[in-house]
């Protein structure tokens, strides 16, 4: 078959790559190599646009195992176990057909994580939906709920938190990124390289089909409103099947059979095995008459490129093939041998009788196009925003926690089973997710954060403030933040002023990264988040995941107790530029996006994690979205105990109440200790102020104003329930 | 006492199920694979949580014709005790060894929440340590949980004090019939119910509710 430009630019290469092609090839390629190279080197798989930015990031600590690169980061978490997590988006398919395109995010992280030789033990997922009044708005968060809910509760996996918001940059472009946390021992880790010749590769899970292909050159391209026609490129999971591939895995796992094992994502059998012909330096020579197939007459080009969720492509010991054949026979799985390792560093395809492909591995790896991106700087929006001083603050707060982004997310976790596994210490709803490490005392802290309204007008403030705060929820619950993972969401790299928003947040990232010792060890990019030239908020949204010693002093955010001494940590200047009240009460996106001094940050929390660990404190809450009421509304909420509140000399009430300063926490205390700590929090020239005392069923001001707990509580659980129901949402614009 | 948990392929509460067992009775289960026709010599067979073999036919139906059932059934039939939790449950209405189905949630999807539950009947080897209508909460994390049953059988169950659970008033979390979470056997040896035992026996998560279950069938089988 002749190479035609109009197939060039169907598989998504520009001129310049194909020439690159040619050169090195040495010769035309193969329609089936054409495939191959169009997906290795689509954006989703190289990196091509942010490659050279990333490699700026921290990745490195005492406790780092394994860094980016690998399917999943490894962090030492204490006694021989390892934690493995990794956060990865499923944006274009999850808009496209929501359930399956969530199901199978779901899917694709799990594997990524057990593929390494973990036990996943957390989910949690990051999610932006367009504004509530879109017409499509409430088809896709009920589609993605139920098609998360659907695969993680399936696999019994806990799905533990989250994060949902609104906004109208997202009505074209949903963003679904999941995360999945396993723990592992640590001498027996699985990696991707395939060192070694003549060693036999073997295909094992489901059958090869025809669905999902070119799903990542879907992922790699604007949308426009013909993109609804692309539902052919989704794939379809079947939770069941990955159940019985997990315990398969991890069966074989606990033999010594295995050199190498990585799950066919994205491009499915063409990167698994180039990437690990790749890391370990030898060459793969694959036969395609021996890959199970589920449908009739399929081609090598259609082979190659399939999606068909749920294999697993690894590379065995030679001779021990019929004990690993016995392992998937016994949960009823596919496996076959369907080829093996060379030492020519090459990929060859070979399919009835004739040769495919034949093609250096280096060419999908190393000399995969690495692009400098022009870059533009936009001026970061600055100045003081105007608001009316004379709104009611309390009536203000009781329309905040009823706001589509502030209301109670119970409805989305309770359709995931939260607690399977019986090692979840706290469910979503707090700061953090904690679950135990099984048959232990300690237990991992876990979060997602970004705060993407933040990014817009000043994305390095926003890369930075994401990391603080997943660092901050952390240390609220009382663990110390060991490493992050990120998933970069933007829009069309190839604009220079989105590869400005691109550059910077990671920029942002990267400064918090260090100053926190808080290293990146995976991460995902999702780019071309983009619908009829319309971009999405920027939305590097952050994965963390933290340790803590004794699951019994974990802190929660609900007051406890009638009398304690609710205190504020760390100063409030009353930033109210891009804030909550600003948005939902003034009806403004408007004004700089709070700063985070990460040297306060880090003094403020390392203060906070010792009251916990030392066991004298158990309530605590870190102060974000919505500022400090809002803050102190939460701790009211969940016990129905509320509390009298004011401060002394307070020129204006309102950027003091609902400001979104950074480096905060609120914590509960009772009196004797709450003089302690105040006064140690003094001495180590902390900002640190007495607000009042927990008690009472209101929020009390200034011993003025009062308003009943129960009625703000009944506007923020009943907003996501009622919204889901159908009641009328206004339309913005 | 002795146990045994069955391990369909997609079980995923049988190590929970294992974990509480061993913690409440200090002897660790048998762990029995769905193919293996024969039971170990125990006193009780738990049917754990899941999704057996995935459910994308009715919630149980396949595995109601396992070939582990049939030895289940003749375990009961011998008189010996069966716990069927949630999908074990489901699988226990589907194997026609307690009556009535369990059907999708009215609200049309999962949930998963604490719930409060009547202790309605402490005449059996499950619920003996509770108190007669004590209020205990268990978590439940389901789809298809709302049981059904027609009015003769329903009426049957409660004359003879075969319900052992009922979702406490204003906490049906799936619409089931007279608000039922638990039903006994004709014999009382075999208790299914939706909410989860297991899962509340650890303070650090949440609760303890579920201990006496577990102590009750520690006293009947000593």
């Amino acid at each position: 078959m002749k190479i035609t430009p109009e197939m060039v630019r169907e598989h998504g290469l520009s001129d310049a790559e194909y020439a690159r092609i040619l050169e090195l090839m040495g010769r035309e390629p193969s329609f089936v190599e054409l495939g191959i190279f169009s997906v290795m080197w689509s954006e989703h798989c190289s990196y091509k646009s942010t490659r050279f930015h990333l490699k700026k990031l921290p990745t490195k600590a005492p406790w780092v195992i394994q860094g980016p690169g690998e399917n999943a980061g490894v962090i030492d978490i204490g006694d021989g176990d390892a934690a493995i997590f990794k956060m990865e988006s499923h944006n274009h398919p999850s808009f496209i057909e929501p359930y399956q395109g969530a199901a199978t995010g779901v899917g694709g992280i799990m594997r990524d994580v057990f593929t390494m030789g973990a036990r996943p033990i957390a989910m949690m997922n990051a999610l932006r939906f367009g504004e509530p009044g879109h017409p499509k708005t409430r088809h896709l968060v009920s589609g993605v709920v139920s098609g998360i809910g659907g695969y993680g509760n399936c696999m019994g996996v806990p799905t533990v938190g989250g994060e949902v918001n609104f906004h109208p940059s997202y009505n074209g472009n949903i963003l679904v990124n999941a995360m999945c946390v396993g723990l592992a021992r640590q001498d027996k880790i699985f990696l991707s390289a395939a060192k070694g010749a003549g060693n036999p590769v073997v295909y094992v899970g489901s059958k090869t089909g025809r669905d999902g292909i070119h799903g990542a050159t879907m992922a790699s391209a604007e949308f426009d409103d013909a993109s609804e026609e692309k539902r052919p490129t989704v794939q379809v999971g079947d939770p069941f099947t990955e159940k019985l591939l997990l315990e398969a895995c991890l069966e074989l796992m606990a033999t010594d059979a295995i050199i190498a094992i990585q799950d066919m994502g994205a491009a499915g059998l063409t990167s698994s095995s180039a990437e690990m012909g790749d890391k370990g330096g030898s060459g793969i020579e694959l036969d395609l008459d021996k890959v199970p197939q589920r449908e009739t007459n399929m081609t090598a080009y259609e082979m190659m490129l399939s999606e068909s969720q749920e294999r697993m492509l690894a590379v065995l010991k030679p001779g021990r093939e019929a004990q690993a054949e016995a392992i998937f026979k016994k949960w009823e799985l596919d496996f076959a041998v369907i080829g093996i390792t060379t030492d020519t560093s090459r990929l060859v395809v070979k399919h009835k009788g004739k040769v495919e492909a034949d093609m250096p591995i280096t060419a999908l790896s190393d000399a995969a196009p690495v692009y400098e991106r022009p870059y533009t700087e936009r001026k970061p929006q600055t100045g003081e925003p105007k608001y009316d001083k004379a709104k009611p603050v309390l009536a203000s707060l009781k329309t905040i926690l009823a706001s589509p982004d502030m209301a109670s997310r119970r409805w989305v976790w309770e359709q995931y089973d939260h607690t399977v596994m019986s090692d979840t210490a706290q469910v979503p709803g707090g700061d953090a997710a904690v679950v135990r490490i099984h048959g232990t005392n300690k237990a991992l802290a876990i979060t997602t954060d970004v705060t993407p309204r933040y990014c817009r007008p000043d994305p390095f403030e926003g890369g930075k403030q994401a990391v603080a705060e997943a660092w901050r929820n952390l240390t609220a619950v009382g663990a110390l933040p060991l490493a992050v993972t990120d998933n970069l969401n933007y829009g069309n790299p190839q604009k220079p002023e989105i590869m400005w928003e691109i550059v910077a947040g990671i920029d942002g990232i990267g400064a918090a990264c260090r100053a926190l010792d808080f290293p990146v060890i995976g991460g995902n990019c999702s780019l071309y988040n983009e619908t009829n030239g319309e971009g999405i908020l920027p939305t590097p949204a952050i994965g963390a995941v933290g340790l803590m010693k004794d699951v019994t002093k974990m802190a929660t955010v609900a007051f406890k107790r009638t009398g304690d001494v609710v205190i504020l940590i760390g100063e409030t200047k009353g930033h109210l530029g891009q804030s909550i009240y600003l948005r939902e009460i003034e009806g403004k996106e408007e004004g700089a996006s709070p700063k985070v001094d990460l040297a306060i940050e880090k003094k403020h929390g390392d203060f906070v994690r010792k009251l916990i660990e030392a066991g004298r404190v158990d309530t605590v809450h870190d102060i974000s979205d919505g500022g400090l009421l809002v803050t102190i509304a939460e701790m009211a909420m969940p016990r129905g105990i509320g509390a009298s509140i004011g401060i002394a000399g307070l020129p204006e009430a309102i950027p003091f109440w609902f400001g979104e300063d950074q480096a905060r926490y609120v914590i509960a205390a009772p009196f004797a200790e709450a003089e302690k700590i105040v006064a140690e929090a003094r001495a180590a020239f902390i900002t640190v102020a007495e607000l009042g005392k927990t008690g009472g069923d209101k929020i009390t001001l200034d011993s003025k104003d009062s308003i009943s707990v129960a009625d703000l509580k009944a506007g923020f659980e009943n907003w996501f329930p009622n919204f889901m129901a159908g009641e009328e949402i206004p339309v913005t614009n | 006492m002795k146990s045994a948990v069955i391990v369909f392929p997609a079980s995923n509460c049988d190590r929970d199920a294992k974990v509480a067992l061993k913690q409440m009775t200090g002897k660790t289960p048998a762990m029995v694979w769905h193919q293996d026709s024969e039971l170990p010599d125990v006193d009780l067979v738990v049917l754990p949580g899941g999704f057996s073999y995935g459910d994308y036919l009715r919630c149980g139906a396949m595995a109601s014709q396992s070939a582990v059932m049939r030895s289940v059934k003749a375990h009961a039939d011998k008189g010996g005790m069966v716990l069927g939790v949630c999908n074990g449950f489901q699988v226990l209405t589907e194997s026609h060894m307690l009556p009535g189905a369990l059907m999708r949630n009215a609200a049309l999807k999962f949930v998963c929440k604490p719930v409060g539950l009547e202790v309605q009947e402490t005449q059996s080897g499950f619920t003996r340590k509770y108190e007669n209508g004590q209020r205990v909460t268990f978590p439940v994390a389901h789809g298809e949980g709302s049981y059904f049953a027609d009015e003769d059988t329903l009426d049957r169950l409660e004359g003879e004090n075969r319900v052992a659970f009922r979702y406490a008033k204003g906490e049906n979390p799936n619409g089931s019939a007279r608000n039922i979470a638990g039903i006994l056997s004709e014999k009382r040896n075999v208790l299914g119910l939706m909410p989860h035992p297991e899962r509340v026996v650890d303070d650090v998560l949440g609760g303890t509710d579920g201990r006496a279950l577990f102590q009750s069938l520690i006293e009947a089988l000593s």
